[in-house]
């Protein structure tokens, strides 16, 4: 049982770290920006699962393939391909339908902590 | 990368250098820092340095606006003299419509001619002051400008709060502010002897993380222009000092002027080098319009006051990018002015 618990994380560790370490290789080595790069791997988990390739890394790497921003790409894509399912006004209500609780989310909890805390200059 | 618009022999004679028959004197500075820059290897000699970078202000855009307004009350003061003796305040900073300097001038009883160069802009505040000067306009004038690496971040950059991760080999602008006063008085100080104004360069440089890259052409159209025009050699000067070109910046201008003629390994140096301390695998240096204001206002004036060194070439160089402009896949044009500042013999 422990030792599924740990490959689980192990997984995760390394799908997530894997997805996290090509960002950083594009920040280091290409002038490509922060806010680019996170729009291309939205897209990337778009058009990933939109022809079910991320499924894949999901069913491997579980949250290590869903919390990136890719999984975000991932979510919009099902959401919208099950909305779909019921019509052209699904297909429109579906990607947001499905993300609303992670959107709401970030709102939420943004909000609250810029009320709470003052952001700082960073050291480096 | 395109060829340089505006580099010939013909455009070297069209900048001119103009010379300052009086030799306006620098009678006193002013400087006030973060704690990174206090850290750094010229904390000793910056007047203030801050605990924190907040400067007790709820924002940093109003840090940024407090620290000028120190570094402008305090340059007067050193100098021993009363506001109602300063003719004009020239100053300038980064951000949009160069808030910091309009609001820090509300403190002030004196004319406010603000300016914008981006990082150039203290050797720009240098030359229009002597000019005033020298034209006998004025007998007391202030320069100064700052910035501040959180503003900085937030108008040229992403804000803060989005966390976003920067390239390594990106400069640091510089949290600062540095303030002189230059005056007729004819008493034994620094003088600035001649300036030479710069022309817009554009090398097709787009990437904001690396403008040392896009601002080392026009530190060397504007220092082989000078010396072209003066007829001296770069050995003339104990120090040629730009204001924020950084490691790879400074090598590429090293690199330009040989290509031109110049040689000036030997006393160039850089004060986006000089601020930090540098771990060279990490940054490229300081940044910033407070980054030559501080280093020159506090560091090389000292040096000139106790005559340890005697002739410096001053060249801030400036990226005049906006977000909007790189947003539009423009490059980034560049422009350096230089001052000449000399021990002159007391006559």
């Amino acid at each position: 049982m422990i030792s599924e618990m740990i490959a689980e994380y192990l997984r995760a560790f390394l799908v997530g770290g894997a997805i996290c370490t090509i960002a950083q290789l594009l920040i280091n080595y290409t002038k490509i920006t922060s806010g680019k790069i996170l729009v291309y791997f939205l897209l990337a988990g778009v058009i990933l699962q939109s022809v079910g390739l991320y499924e894949y890394l999901v069913d491997f790497g579980g949250a290590g393939a869903t919390v990136p921003i890719s999984g975000f790409g991932y979510l919009l894509a099902n959401g919208a391909i099950r909305g779909a399912k019921q019509g052209l006004y699904g297909a429109f209500t579906g990607g947001l339908g499905a993300a609303s609780a992670g959107i709401t989310a970030a709102i939420v909890f943004g909000y609250f902590n810029a009320m709470i805390f003052r952001s700082k200059s960073k050291k480096n | 990368m395109r060829p340089l618009r505006n580099i010939s022999v013909k455009g070297f004679i069209m900048q001119k250098t103009i010379y300052f028959k009086s030799r306006p004197a620098l009678i006193a500075t002013a400087t006030v820092a973060g704690p990174k820059e206090g850290a750094g290897g010229l904390g000793k000699y910056i007047e203030k340095v801050l605990k924190d970078d907040t400067f007790g202000e709820k924002t940093f855009e109003k840090a940024e606006c407090k620290m000028l307004s120190y570094a402008i009350e305090h340059c007067i003061m050193n100098a021993n003299l009363q506001e109602n003796e300063i003719d004009a305040l020239i100053s300038g900073d980064l951000l949009n419509q160069i808030i910091s300097a309009s609001f820090s001038a509300r403190d002030f009883d004196i004319p406010y001619i603000g300016i914008y160069n981006a990082c150039s802009t203290m050797t720009e505040a240098f030359a229009l002051s002597a000019a005033l000067i020298d034209g006998g306009y004025m007998n007391n004038v202030v320069a100064a400008t700052g910035s501040h690496f959180s503003s900085a971040e937030r108008q040229y950059r992403y804000p803060l709060e989005l966390g976003s991760v920067r390239p390594p080999q990106s400069q640091w602008t510089v949290t600062g502010a540095g303030g002189a006063v230059i005056s007729s008085n004819e008493g034994d100080f620094p003088k600035i002897t001649c300036a030479t104004f710069g022309k817009v360069t554009d090398y097709g440089v787009t990437d904001a993380n690396n403008m040392g890259a896009a601002m080392a052409p026009a530190a060397m159209t504007t220092i082989c222009a000078h010396f072209k025009n003066t007829g001296l050699t770069p050995d003339y000067y104990d120090l040629i000092v730009t204001g924020d070109l950084g490691a790879l910046g400074s090598r590429l201008l090293k690199k330009l002027c040989l290509d031109e003629g110049l040689n000036i390994d030997k006393n160039h140096v850089d004060c986006g080098e000089l601020i930090f301390n540098i771990d060279e695998e990490e940054y490229q240096g300081g940044s910033g319009a407070g980054c030559s204001a501080v280093v020159f206002n506090s560091y090389i004036y000292r040096l000139m006051r106790e005559k340890r060194i005697n002739k410096v070439l001053f060249v801030a160089t400036g990226a005049l990018l906006s977000t909007l402009t790189t947003q539009q896949g423009e490059s980034i044009p560049s422009v350096a002015h230089a001052v000449a500042i000399e021990n002159c013999e007391v006559e």
